[in-house]
């Protein structure tokens, strides 16, 4: 009997995450894309580097930043009683931070594509700026965000490096599909690493035709 | 009344030329028109004044009430000038509905006239379910401007709001416009537009007013040899001391040639000549245009500057 637990976890994490990305990563994409501040640059390079970044080197930061030593380590443990490494709730964490980026970067490039004719006109009927991105620009971008969005989920569901280092492999609470498939080949269990690349080779398929759908939409 | 003051600079670059547009002018209750080419600066014009761009320096005043002043600080945002702008596109909100797209408006500037109100001024009632996609051109553009009078603006800017409609699309507009209490800025460059529309015209080229009046005035006067080669129904000949002799193409004097010319007259030769809906036009070999009533063609002509028509000017 196959144990799915840890497919349903990733689908969890990878859901979470990405609700997350699409707050956070919309909102860094807004101000990327509209504003002109000091450290623009350093906040662009910053939000790229995960994506170029060895992902346990990535871990390796989290677990600095987030472990039990740190203060915010211990920020959080005071607020829930636990600490945040090795839970499932840090897999969330590396999750996020594995797939944000891109949606920034997508969620980026759908907002400027935005022709700011609409945008002034909105203006010049008096709209305030968060009327105009609530009203007009968002769902203007609304398709290739949502892409983005799909693509994103699709990232969170296969990260390895980062989820191993700060919510490590402990089968039924932090183990995801990606450190499953990893422990299965390991121990020989070839049946189950079978069945589950293919449970996540066919989400991602979905997943990629969705957002390849959206964004064809989009462009007409 | 508006009253604007505005310089505002674009350094050239490998792909444009340095830009300057410097300009001053006043506007009254009623439509005044910007007339110019293509890259005179009129529809900048309309942005510095709505706030979509942000001028070098000049003061912009609307019924009393400073919208920017480089000298005080005052720099009012696009959304608190009250003025609506209707696009050359007319950027009606693709994703909403005409009726949601004048909803939109009025829940911005709430105390004006009722969506309901509108749609049916401008009747548009029939189609308010539709999103813009779905309207023809002439429908676009009065949903555009009823969205724009909708919060009740101070003063209404159209970047050309004709362009690319039939005539009778065109009247009907103008109507709409004749109707308007709210003093109106309009950038064309149609001349008969300005005709139709145009209580006072400013003649605009590459940054500047050159030339300011009641459109007829303008066309019977032209201040400059600019002026009168801007408004394409004069003849811009080399005159004496670098001045230019301009006279309109209606009223040189041409005839087949037969027998000896008289006295002012001098000879040229046909080279086209087509009819257009106010008579016909003759092209001659050097460019020499003559606007008459149709009548017979020959190669050979006979033209004729009358002294009261003709005007020298720098």
């Amino acid at each position: 009997m196959t144990d799915w637990s840890p497919l349903w976890l990733s689908l969890r994490v990878a859901a979470i995450s990405t609700g997350m990305s699409l707050v956070i990563g919309v909102w860094c994409a807004y101000w990327l894309a509209n504003r002109d501040f000091r450290g623009k640059e350093i906040l662009d390079s910053l939000v790229t580097l995960p994506l170029v970044l060895p992902p346990t080197v990535l871990g390796y930061y989290l677990l600095i930043v987030l472990g039990r030593e740190s203060s915010l380590g211990q920020f959080y443990e005071t607020l829930t009683g636990g600490p945040l490494v090795f839970t499932w709730q840090a897999a969330i964490v590396a999750a996020f931070v594995h797939s944000a980026p891109l949606l920034v970067k997508s969620a980026r490039a759908a907002l400027e594509g935005v022709d700011s004719t609409y945008e002034w006109a909105a203006r010049n009927l008096g709209a305030t700026e968060w009327r105009v991105f609530w009203s007009i620009t968002l769902p203007l971008a609304r398709r290739p965000i949502a892409a983005a969005g799909a693509l994103a989920f699709a990232r969170a569901m296969g990260d390895f490096g980062v989820t191993i280092m700060i919510a490590g492999n402990i089968p039924g609470r932090t183990q995801t599909v990606a450190t499953a498939i990893y422990d299965a080949v390991e121990s020989g269990q070839g049946a189950l690493a079978r069945t589950l690349v293919i449970a996540v080779s066919l989400t991602a398929v979905v997943i990629l035709t969705l957002a390849n759908r959206l964004n064809r939409k989009a462009e007409c | 009344m508006l009253e604007a003051t505005l310089h505002k600079g674009f350094p050239g670059r490998a792909e444009s030329a340095a830009f300057h547009l410097d300009l001053q002018f006043t506007a009254a209750t009623g439509v005044t028109v910007l007339f110019g080419p293509s890259g005179s600066g009129k529809t900048l014009t309309l942005d510095l004044i709505a706030g979509f761009t942000q001028a070098d320096s000049g003061r912009v005043v609307l019924d009393g009430e400073v919208l920017y002043d480089s000298r005080a600080r005052v720099n009012l945002p696009a959304r608190s000038r009250r003025t609506g702008y209707v696009f050359q596109n007319y950027a009606l909100f693709p994703h909403l509905t005409l009726r949601e797209n004048l909803e939109f408006a009025a829940r911005q500037r709430p105390g004006g006239p009722s969506t309901g109100e509108m749609l049916e001024r401008f009747r548009l009632s029939e189609v308010a379910g539709r999103r813009p996609s779905q309207l023809s051109g002439g429908q676009r553009q009065r949903g555009s401007i009823a969205r724009s009078l909708i919060g009740q603006p101070r003063l209404l800017l159209l970047d050309e709001p004709a362009r690319g409609l039939d005539s009778g699309l065109r009247q009907e507009l103008y109507s709409v416009l004749a109707g308007l209490t709210t003093p109106v800025l309009l950038v064309t460059h149609d001349l008969d537009e300005g005709y139709a529309l145009g209580a006072q015209m400013l003649v605009m080229r590459e940054g500047h007013v050159i030339q300011t009046g009641v459109p007829r005035a303008i066309a019977e006067r032209p201040a400059t040899a600019e002026v009168a080669r801007l408004l394409g129904t004069y003849n811009v000949l080399p005159g004496p001391n670098g001045q230019w002799r301009c006279i309109e193409y209606r009223h040189v004097e041409a005839r087949p040639r037969e027998g000896e010319l008289r006295e002012g007259e001098f000879a040229a030769t046909l080279a086209h000549s087509y009819e257009h809906t106010g008579g016909e036009r003759l092209e001659f070999a050097g460019g020499l245009l003559v606007d008459r009533a149709p009548g017979p063609l020959a190669e050979h002509w006979a033209v004729r500057f009358p002294p009261e028509r003709l005007r020298l000017l720098r």
